[in-house]
């Protein structure tokens, strides 16, 4: 098991150096000025002498190879260099937001794996019952739906028909505190549409390594036994049933990262997406590249946890393979 | 897994689920604030830094902070952090300011003639990132005489000087002690203003409270908080769920509230203008009589009526009709007859398709409009029709300032700007020869020496019929050889709960900053008890 993690960690150095070196490359290679970009309507009536000075200032106008190698010799150290747009260090920049990100996203990511794991079972009970049926085009109709229009769907329902829920930001707009209970009220409106877009991956695989499961001898041999149907259908289908699932776990990180950034701008939450997005058509290129190896730790991170489960889970699978 | 965990999970998830429930009966309503000493408002821009020494609050009117001068609600100067308007020597070279004594920063330590000094000389240091230092271009030195005099050296006479002296001023012992790039400053600031900042929360909003301390007085209404809300849709969303008390809001989405018994509706004047520019480097736009028949060709009374749902008027310069600096007289009425006439006359002859020709140029060009931009796509679009209505062929084409920028000297662009403050600031920059191509200044490489000599005699002279008598010059002979078709000046519409009485807003500039809107003064509202 230790092995298998540090196979991994020694894995990941060289794809950190890709992917930051590619985020460069093709910031670079963008049509945007980060110039430009800085000075926003500013720009627009400042003299060229002025614009000058401020390339400069930033180091935009140094090539690329050599701008990847200063932020990732100083990254190594910690320091992960200024953002450009936000005007401030990037790893306050990142630490101001990325805790909302996280609890937005591991609430949606827990909620949809456990709704995800009982709707499921009971699909997966009665293949071809009614309530497998309902389940099943349920899944398939919410795989197609996007986030975005999930997102502003909710929004008209609860917030403005219904008037029960916030629409948006993390607390009151008129409260300059952050309370627990006031963010949880704030969390259940893009925590549940991010939930729900995750959801049908979970139903689907579930229900069907439960099927597989019920069908297999070890299951067939328990029901001979006369075990209960719940102990049957818990201990051995489900148990079995779920290691596909906890591959999934591991691969559904990039969606969640995604589906996140986009349920973020629908609610105003606080989290690293506006700053992302941002980063991205300024050619903020520190915050950009911290942002992406962060999400490129997440996904390695994910897969390494899957695997891990997925080793416990079934002792017939090696750490090593 | 046992079945006794799976039970467990089922167990802990039930539990989740009815937690996640309670809290969601719990908040319903409780969004708005009823509190009459606090006021909620949904804007639509975010600022990127609250450090002046970066540029925010530049034109005046921080909240955090203050500068030595100030606008009334007419945008008039009065005294801010000076005692009084400024002392003017030299032919308009020095300016020397006393300042307010007894004024304090919102952290207690005393303001003076250094934190002026310290302010002025880092925005103009060149390490400094700030965008809009060129508007210090006219000052050699700041000079702290004691420690309640400050002067001005500039390097040649500058009439509207004064107008730049309303940015806001930095404490010197706060700023001064960090990286004035990406310091703390920047995201917590310290000022003499009338509020302090409570919190920036990005991406979400802006929380201030009242300075008890204020040398103007202690503000009324005790917490100020600006929501930002990029999307008018939901603004509108939320002001209507009684989660904002005021809001920034486009023509279409303010209408409806007119009719609201309890939210008043207002439209600021401003300077903001669209216009498009004619670059003389293109064969067709560059022909003073195209630039003429399209000038009085375009219909804008139309453009104002169908695009800004009446909330505008018809602009034929950057100066707006109502302003006391708009020369009568220089109106261009709608007629196509006369624009046809024209080109006629100018031997624009129609060709195939109804496009005019003249030695083999076929009376065309492009029009660019920043893309996203739903205003100046509609303003492009209207002005293509009206222009092909007298034979003009213009295509428009959409793209970001990285596409249009290099094409500007060539092709026609659907602009905006506009700074209400001194009318130097928006002429200057766009007619001067001299400053044709550099940045984004003199977008249509407009080039006439009667009125880059006007222009000169206006900023110099601080006598205000020789400045009144040199602009009237330009606006003359902008219509004899327009080098830019400006088309509407916008009004600015905000929504406002009436349990804050009858407010006032400013003339508002293009720029859509913190200030602007009926909050202007926020510190001077008396809300109804």
């Amino acid at each position: 098991m230790a092995r298998l993690v540090g196979r991994r960690a020694l894995f990941a150095v060289p794809v950190l150096l890709v992917v930051t070196f590619g985020v460069f490359a093709v910031a670079a290679a963008s049509p945007f000025d980060p110039v430009k970009a800085y000075a926003g309507t500013a720009g627009l009536t400042a003299s060229q002498e002025n614009l000058d000075q401020l390339r400069a200032n930033l180091g935009v106008d140094r090539p690329l190879a050599a701008r990847w190698w200063d932020w990732l010799t100083s990254a190594l150290t910690g320091d992960f260099g200024d953002s450009s747009t936000l005007r401030q260090p990037v790893a306050d920049a990142i630490g101001e937001r990325i805790g909302w990100s996280v609890l937005l996203a591991a609430t949606a990511f827990v909620v949809a794996i456990l709704l995800g794991t009982a709707l499921g079972v009971l699909a997966a009970r009665r293949p071809g019952g009614w309530l497998d049926r309902a389940v099943t085009s349920l899944a398939y109709t919410l795989e197609a739906a996007p986030p975005f229009w999930l997102g502003l769907l909710a929004v008209w329902l609860f917030a403005l028909k219904l008037g029960v829920l916030p629409s948006g930001g993390l607390t009151d707009t008129a409260s300059s505190t952050v309370t627990a209970g006031q963010v949880a009220s704030h969390l259940v409106l893009p925590a549940a549409v991010l939930a729900i877009s995750q959801l049908p991956w979970f139903v689907l695989y579930v229900r069907q390594g439960v099927g597989d499961a019920l069908g297999d001898d070890p299951v067939r041999g328990a029901r001979a036994r006369g075990l209960a149907e719940r102990t049957v259908l818990l201990g051995h289908a489900l148990r079995s049933g779920m290691l596909p699932v906890l591959t999934l776990i591991g691969s559904r990180v990039p969606e969640l990262i995604t589906g996140a950034l986009l349920v973020e701008t629908v609610f105003s939450w606080p989290g690293i997406a506006a700053a992302t997005v941002q980063a991205a058509t300024s050619v903020d290129f520190p915050l950009l590249a911290a942002l992406t190896a962060l999400a490129t730790v997440a996904v390695l991170l994910g897969n390494l946890v899957a695997d891990l489960l997925y080793g416990l889970a079934d002792p017939r699978v090696g750490f090593d393979g | 897994m046992r079945a006794r965990s799976i039970r467990g999970a089922g167990a802990t998830a039930t539990a989740a689920a009815i937690a996640v429930a309670a809290s969601a009966c719990s908040a319903p309503g409780d969004g708005g604030s009823d509190a009459k000493d606090s006021a909620v408002v949904g804007i639509a821009y975010e600022p990127e830094t609250l450090s002046p020494l970066l540029g925010y609050g530049k034109d005046g009117n921080s909240k955090i902070f203050d500068g030595l001068l100030t606008h009334d609600a007419d945008m008039k100067l009065k005294p801010a952090l000076a005692a009084e308007l400024p002392e003017v020597a030299d032919d308009g070279k020095t300016y020397t300011y006393k300042l307010r004594k007894g004024v304090k920063f919102s952290d207690g330590k005393p303001f003076s003639a250094k934190d002026v000094v310290f302010t002025y000389e880092t925005i103009l240091d060149k390490k400094t990132n700030n965008a809009s230092k060129t508007e210090l271009d006219a000052v050699r030195s700041v000079e702290a005489k004691d420690a309640d005099t400050v002067v001005f050296h500039l390097k040649y006479p500058y009439a509207p000087f004064a107008e730049r002296t309303v940015l806001p001023i930095a404490p010197e012992h706060v700023a001064g002690k960090q990286d004035v790039n990406t310091g703390t400053f920047t995201t917590k600031p310290v000022g003499t203003g009338p509020y302090k900042l409570v919190k920036w929360s990005k991406g979400e909003k802006l929380t201030f409270k009242a300075n008890p301390d204020y040398w103007g007085g202690a503000p009324k209404v005790k917490n100020f908080t600006m929501a930002i809300i990029k999307d008018d849709d939901i603004r509108a969303t939320r002001l209507d769920a009684g989660e904002l008390d005021g809001a920034i809001l486009p023509p279409n989405l303010a209408k409806k509230y007119k009719s609201d018994d309890a939210k008043n509706t207002y439209a600021a004047k401003t300077f903001d203008y669209r216009v498009v520019t004619l670059p003389t480097g293109n064969e067709v736009t560059g022909d003073t009589d195209i630039r003429r028949a399209l000038d009085t060709g375009v219909n804008r009374k139309a453009m104002v009526d169908s695009i800004l749902y009446g909330e505008g008027k018809e602009a034929y310069g950057p100066v707006p009709t109502d302003s006391p600096w708009f020369t009568k007289g220089t109106e261009r009425k709608f007629d196509a007859d006369k624009a046809k006439k024209i080109l006629d006359d100018a031997g624009w002859k129609p060709g195939k398709d109804g496009i005019r020709e003249k030695d083999g140029v076929q009376a065309k060009f492009p029009l660019w409009y920043l893309s996203g931009d739903k205003l100046r796509q509609d303003h492009a679009l209207a002005y293509a029709s009206d222009a092909k209505k007298i034979g003009v062929k213009v295509e428009v084409q959409s793209g970001t300032w990285e596409v249009i920028e290099p094409r500007m000297p060539k092709d026609a662009v659907l602009a905006g700007g506009g700074s209400p403050a001194d009318p130097d600031f928006d002429q200057y920059t766009l007619l001067k020869s001299s400053l044709a191509g550099d940045g984004f200044n003199n977008m249509a490489h407009y080039d006439n020496p009667k009125v880059d000599k006007a222009l000169e005699e206006a900023r110099k002279s601080g006598d205000h019929a020789k400045r009144q008598a040199a602009y009237d010059t330009i606006q003359r002979e902008l219509v004899k050889n327009p080098g830019y078709t400006f088309l509407t000046h916008i009004d600015h519409l905000y929504v406002v709960d009436k349990k804050f009485g009858d407010l006032t807003t400013q003339v508002e500039p293009h720029d859509h900053g913190l200030a602007s809107g009926p909050w202007w003064n926020v510190e001077d509202w008396q809300p109804k008890k």
